[in-house]
């Protein structure tokens, strides 16, 4: 069981996962979005490479209103 | 053709605009395309998780191929927040570069904090963003910013969503008078006629949000923006007349008025 932090809101998975596997559980596949691990860019060439880690924070964003 | 260039990129709009505060996408979307802006500021934030998922993204609305987006640090009181923000920025946009840099002081005047936007613009500068940076109407500190390499310094008018207008058009004038890069008003217009007195004074751009998108008629006043920058833009271009107490030269001729025995003095 690995726990991680997502957007400031505890997530739990059953096995390790990498990025892309995160992507798909939050439903965000081919939204334009970008993430951020542990105050790292996460570049989205390298998404399905990087494994999260228990105790990860993770930053997921997207482009909103705003002045 | 008179353009706004910004980091060596040529724009024929000098208005630039938020895209905050509309009740849909659909009026975010003909306010922008009404304005006739390039330019269009977004904010970066949390995606929601687990829920509205199918929701519509701001970005298919306005798409990043049609428009210069300026991914903003609204929001952000640190140096830390404000360039993690624009570092998922420049990925979520693919690399692009430009952004608009704020670090704010206090959530109740949202007045900029200089000293923590001075460092964090050091920062994202030294990391190649090029940085656009509202400031306060400090003239020192807008020097300060071209010279560390900021593309355009944005002097508040008044306060982020006052609709206050230009408090100070001297110090707006003395940071105009000393810039090499383009001054751009940002925050504080209220109106159209608030627009066209900051061109007027020599600004090369006007950046608003709440003056747009809070009036009863958004789309109109996008209309009246529009045409607030370019009627400003063409009076400082013209050069207006001297201001004179008394002119004694009236517009008609003076003489030949009938009736008179006089030279018409």
């Amino acid at each position: 069981m690995i726990q991680l932090t997502v957007n400031g809101q505890p997530q739990q998975f059953e096995a390790p996962i990498n990025v892309t596997q995160l992507v798909d559980h939050l439903a965000l596949q081919g939204k334009r979005i970008a993430i951020e691990r542990n105050g790292e860019i996460v570049p989205r060439s390298q998404f399905s490479q990087q494994m999260l880690a228990h105790g990860d924070q993770l930053e997921v964003v997207v482009a909103v209103g705003g002045g | 053709m008179d353009n706004l260039i910004i980091a060596g990129k040529t724009y024929t709009s000098r208005l630039l605009v938020g895209t905050g505060k509309y009740k849909d996408f659909d009026e975010t979307r003909a306010a922008v395309e009404t304005s006739g802006a390039e330019i269009i500021t977004v904010a970066i934030r949390r995606t929601n998780i687990g829920q509205n998922a199918g929701e519509p993204n701001l970005l298919d609305v306005l798409p990043p191929s049609q428009y210069t987006l300026l991914p903003n640090t609204a929001g952000c009181y640190t140096v830390e927040d404000a360039v993690r923000t624009l570092r998922l920025a420049r990925e979520l946009l693919d690399g692009h570069s430009l952004v608009k840099l704020e670090v704010l002081g206090d959530p109740k005047t949202l007045y900029p904090n200089m000293v923590e936007t001075l460092k964090a613009a050091e920062i994202l500068i030294k990391e190649d963003f090029q940085v656009m940076v509202y400031t306060s109407d400090d003239p020192i500190v807008a020097k300060q910013l071209e010279d560390m390499g900021c593309v355009a310094v944005m002097p508040l008018a008044s306060l982020i969503g006052s609709g206050m207008g230009i408090l100070n058009p001297w110090n707006l004038q003395i940071i105009i008078d000393n810039a090499k890069i383009p001054v751009l008003v940002d925050a504080g217009v209220g109106t159209a006629s608030d627009a066209t007195i900051a061109m007027e004074l020599g600004c090369d751009g006007v950046l608003m949000n709440t003056a747009i998108a809070a009036a009863n008629n958004p789309v109109l006043m996008a209309s009246a923006m529009r045409k607030a920058v370019e009627a400003g833009r063409e009076a400082y271009l013209a050069g207006r007349m001297a201001r004179k107490l008394y002119s004694a030269s009236p517009s008609s001729p003076a003489d030949g008025v009938i009736g008179c025995s006089n030279t018409g003095k």
